[in-house]
C-alpha cells in the first residue's frame, strides 16, 4: 500500500516582495543614497508643484476684458483670451479669418481621405501637394473671386508659424533627398556642388541665413525685381533644413548594404528606378526618427523669424506683453506659447514612434 | 545610313559615362551662369546705391557702445575692435555653455537611468519639456519673465556676499596681489607632478600589474602644493566685495542679466539633448558586458568606469559633437535679447551703420564656419583617441 504523497500547500509570497509597499521599498528606498534621492525629489516637487498650481489654477483669473478684471493673485489668463485672435491669426483682418479656417478644414478633410481604402493614394497626394497649395495661397492672399487682398505683412501668429513649418517641411524633404543622392553620387562635380552647399549651410546659424534672406537677397537681384519677404524667409528656412535633412538621409543611404545597390543594377533598373523602388524606401524607413527630429527642429526654428521682423506666434506674444495696458503678463504669454509649441513637437515625436512601429518589418538587428 | 546614325546617337546617349559627363557639364554651366548673374547684379546694385565695398570700414570709429566687453572698449574704438569684442563674447558664452550643458546633460542622463523611480520620472519630465520648447522662447522666458522681474538694486536679494537684482548677479571679484606668481607656479608645478605620477603608475601597472590610486593621489598633490604655495606667499588674493549703497550695488564682479539669460537658456536646453545622448550611449552597451565584469569580480564603480563608460563614449561622442556645434551656433540667438555677440554687433549694428551687407554677413559666416570647424576638429581628435582599435 503506497503512501500517498501530499505536498503541503505553497506559502503565500513574502509580504515584502509584492504589492505597493514592496514597490516603494524597491524603487524609492532601496539604499541610503536612494532614500536621500527620494527625499530630495519630493523637496523639489514641493518647491515647484504647489506654487505653480496656486498661480496657474487656484489664484488665477480666467475671464475678463482688461487688466483691472484680474483681481486674483495668480495668473491672469484673461490676457490670452483678449489677444487670442492676434495670437492665432496675427493682424489678418478679423472678418477674413474664415479663409484661414476654411483652408485648414480643407486640409484636414483631404488628409482624412487617406483613411478611405478606395481612394487612389497617388492622385490624392498629387491633389494635396499641387492643387491644394494653389487653393490655399489664393484663399490666404486673396485677389481672386472677389476675395479681398491681404498683404503678407499682416499674416502672423500661429497661422504664420504653421505656414512656415508646413511649407518648410514639405519643400525641404525632396530637396534634402536630392542633395543626399548628389552627395552619394559618383559624379565628381555634382558631388562637390552638393558637399559645398550642405557644409556651408550647416556651418552657420539659421539667423545668418535669415539675415541673408532679408538683407542680402535684394542686392543679388536685378533692378526692379524683388519678391516678398515672406517668400525670401521661406526659401531661407527651406534651404537650411534641406541641408540637415540631406545629412540624415545620407546616413540611411550608407546603412543600406551594397548588395541592394548591386541587386538593383543586376535587375537592369535605371538609376532613378533603383533609387525610388529599392534604395530610398529602405533608407528612409531607417532614418524616420532623424527626419522627424529635423522637422521638429525646423518647427521650433520658425520662431527665429521674429528676429528679422516677422510676427509669428512668439512674435505676437512678445508684442502683446509690451502692450502698456497689459504689462506684467510675460509669464502667462510664454506659458501659452510654450504649451502650444510643446504640444506640437511632442505630438510629432510620438507620431514618429508610431510610424516606426507600423513600418517595422522585422529586419532590425536587436 | 541615317538609321545607323540615329542608333549610334542613341547608344552615345544611353552610355552611363557619357550621360554623367553631359549632366555634369550642364550642372557646371548652370552654377557658373547663376553665380555670374548674381555677381553682376550685385555689382550693379552696389554701384547704384553708392554702397562702398571692402573692409576699410573696420578701421573707422564705431561710435556705438557695446555693453558687455571683456577687453577695453569705448565708443571711440573702431568697428574692428567692436568685432573682436563681439567675437570674444560669442566664444566665451559658447565655451561656458558647452561646459555647463555637458554637466547638466550627464547628470540628467544618469538620472533618467536611475533605479529610483521618482528621480527617473523627474529627469524625463525635464528632458521632454525643455527639448520640445523653442530655445528663443526659453531665452525670452529667462530674460523677460525671470530676470527682468527681479527687485531693483535697492531691494537686492542677498546670499552672503552675492547680490541678485534687475541689473544682474553680483559676486566677489578675486584680485591677485603681489606674490600671486608663486601660487601660479606652484599650481603648474603640481599639475606637471601629477601627470608624471599618472604616467608612472600606468607604466608600472603594465609592467607589474600592481595598481596605484594615481588619480586620487594627483588630486591630493595639486591641492596640497597649491595650498602650501598660498601659505608661503601669504595668501596674495583680495576679494573686491560688492557693496550695497542706498540705491545701487557697486564693486564686485557683475554678470549682466543678458549674459545670465543666454547662458542659462543655452545650457539647460542643450543639456536636455545631451541627457538623451548620454542615456542612449549607456543603454547601447550590451548588458552582457556588465555581467561579465561582475563575474570577473569588479565592483560596481569599477564596472562603470572601466567597462561601460569607455564603450558608451564611442557612441556618445559623435552626436555630442553636433550638440556642441548647435550650442555654438545657437548662441547667436542672444542677439534677440541684446546680448552683444557676433550677430548683434556685426550683422545688427555695424551692418545698419555701414550698409555693407555682403562684408558683414560674410564675416559672420566665416567666423561661425571657423568656430564650427575647430570644435569638430577637436572632437574628431578626441573621438579617434577613444575609438576602438581594430585589426
Amino acid at each position: 500500500m503506497a503512501i500517498e504523497f501530499k505536498p503541503s500547500p505553497s506559502l503565500p509570497p513574502p509580504v515584502n516582495s509584492v504589492g505597493a509597499v514592496a514597490w516603494v521599498r524597491q524603487n524609492l528606498l532601496s539604499s541610503p543614497l536612494n532614500i536621500f534621492l527620494t527625499l530630495f525629489s519630493f523637496y523639489i516637487l514641493y518647491l515647484l508643484v504647489p506654487p505653480v498650481i496656486e498661480w496657474g489654477l487656484v489664484g488665477a483669473t480666467f475671464t475678463g476684458a482688461s487688466k483691472a478684471d484680474c483681481t486674483g493673485d495668480g495668473a491672469c489668463w484673461a490676457f490670452i483670451g483678449v489677444y487670442f485672435e492676434q495670437f492665432m491669426y496675427g493682424l489678418y483682418p478679423s472678418e477674413e479669418t474664415w479663409r484661414i479656417n476654411l483652408a485648414l478644414i480643407l486640409l484636414v478633410l483631404l488628409l482624412g481621405t487617406y483613411a478611405v481604402k478606395t481612394v487612389n493614394k497617388l492622385y490624392l497626394s498629387l491633389v494635396i501637394l499641387v492643387v491644394y497649395p494653389v487653393i490655399a495661397y489664393f484663399l490666404f492672399a486673396g485677389g481672386v473671386f472677389g476675395l479681398e487682398v491681404v498683404e503678407t505683412s499682416l499674416w502672423g501668429g500661429l497661422f504664420l508659424t504653421t505656414l512656415l513649418g508646413v511649407v518648410g517641411i514639405v519643400a525641404s524633404f525632396p530637396l534634402g533627398v536630392l542633395l543626399a543622392l548628389g552627395r552619394q553620387s559618383k559624379m565628381p562635380i555634382a558631388k562637390s556642388v552638393c558637399i559645398v552647399f550642405i557644409e556651408t549651410i550647416r556651418a552657420v546659424p539659421l539667423i545668418t541665413i535669415l539675415f541673408m534672406a532679408s538683407v542680402m537677397i535684394p542686392l543679388f537681384l536685378p533692378e526692379g525685381m524683388n519678391f516678398n519677404k515672406l517668400l525670401r524667409v521661406l526659401i531661407g528656412i527651406t534651404l537650411f533644413s534641406a541641408a540637415y535633412m540631406a545629412e540624415v538621409i545620407r546616413g540611411g543611404l550608407q546603412a543600406i548594404p551594397k548588395g541592394q545597390y548591386e541587386a538593383a543594377d543586376a535587375m537592369g533598373l535605371t538609376y532613378w528606378q533603383s533609387m525610388i523602388l529599392v534604395i530610398l524606401p529602405q533608407a528612409l524607413k531607417l532614418v524616420i526618427p532623424g527626419i522627424v527630429n529635423t522637422f521638429i527642429g525646423l518647427f521650433k526654428d520658425t520662431t527665429l523669424v521674429y528676429i528679422v521682423g516677422m510676427f509669428d506666434l512668439l512674435g505676437r506674444i512678445q508684442a502683446a506683453t509690451h502692450d502698456a495696458n497689459w504689462l506684467g503678463m510675460t509669464i502667462e504669454g510664454y506659458a501659452f506659447a510654450g504649451f502650444i509649441y510643446w504640444a506640437a513637437c511632442f505630438g510629432m515625436s510620438r507620431y514618429s514612434m508610431r510610424i516606426e512601429r507600423k513600418l517595422e518589418t522585422g529586419h532590425k538587428r536587436n | 545610313m541615317s538609321d545607323q546614325n540615329s542608333s549610334s546617337i542613341k547608344n552615345f546617349l544611353n552610355d552611363a559615362g557619357n550621360r554623367a559627363l553631359i549632366f555634369q557639364a550642364l550642372l557646371l554651366a548652370v552654377v557658373v551662369f547663376v553665380g555670374y548673374y548674381l555677381f553682376s547684379n550685385l555689382q550693379a546694385n552696389l554701384a547704384d546705391q553708392g554702397i562702398s565695398t571692402g573692409f576699410e570700414f573696420l578701421n573707422q570709429p564705431a561710435g556705438f557702445p557695446v555693453l558687455i566687453h571683456l577687453i577695453e572698449y569705448t565708443e571711440a574704438n573702431t568697428y574692428g575692435r567692436a568685432f573682436v569684442v563681439a567675437l570674444i563674447n560669442t566664444v566665451v558664452i559658447s565655451l561656458l555653455g558647452i561646459a555647463l550643458a555637458t554637466f547638466i546633460g550627464v547628470v540628467m542622463g544618469l538620472a533618467r537611468l536611475s533605479n529610483n523611480w521618482l528621480v527617473a520620472r523627474l529627469a524625463t519630465v525635464y528632458v521632454e519639456t525643455l527639448r520640445n520648447i523653442p530655445l528663443l522662447l526659453q531665452m525670452f522666458f529667462w530674460y523677460f519673465a525671470v530676470l527682468a522681474t527681479l527687485p531693483i538694486p535697492k531691494n537686492s536679494i542677498i546670499f552672503g556676499d552675492f547680490f541678485l537684482n534687475k541689473r544682474g548677479v553680483y559676486s566677489p571679484n578675486p584680485i591677485a596681489q603681489d606674490g600671486f606668481g608663486i601660487v601660479i607656479a606652484g599650481f603648474i608645478l603640481s599639475i606637471i607632478a601629477s601627470i608624471a605620477l599618472i604616467v608612472w603608475a600606468k607604466k608600472r601597472q603594465t609592467r607589474t600589474g600592481l595598481w596605484f590610486p594615481a588619480y586620487w593621489a594627483s588630486f591630493g598633490t595639486i591641492i596640497v602644493i597649491t595650498f602650501l604655495a598660498l601659505v608661503v606667499s601669504g595668501f596674495p588674493i583680495e576679494f573686491d566685495l560688492p557693496q550695497k549703497s542706498r540705491f545701487n550695488v557697486t564693486g564686485g564682479m557683475v554678470l549682466p542679466p543678458e549674459f545670465v539669460a543666454v547662458l542659462v537658456a543655452l545650457s539647460t536646453y542643450t543639456g536636455a539633448f545631451i541627457a538623451e545622448i548620454v542615456r542612449a550611449g549607456i543603454l547601447s552597451v550590451n548588458w552582457g558586458q556588465t555581467e561579465a565584469a561582475r563575474s570577473l569580480g569588479l565592483k560596481d564603480s569599477l564596472t562603470q568606469r572601466l567597462i561601460v563608460l569607455p564603450q558608451a563614449l564611442r557612441v556618445i561622442i559623435p552626436p555630442l559633437t553636433s550638440q556642441f556645434l548647435n550650442l555654438a551656433k545657437n548662441s547667436s540667438l542672444g542677439a534677440a535679447i541684446a546680448y552683444p555677440e557676433l550677430v548683434a554687433v556685426v550683422m545688427g549694428t555695424t551692418l545698419n551703420q555701414t550698409g555693407q551687407a555682403i562684408e558683414n554677413i560674410g564675416l559672420c559666416m566665416l567666423v561661425y564656419g571657423t568656430l564650427s570647424l575647430s570644435i569638430s576638429m577637436f572632437m574628431n581628435w578626441y573621438n579617434k583617441k577613444m575609438s576602438l582599435i581594430e585589426r
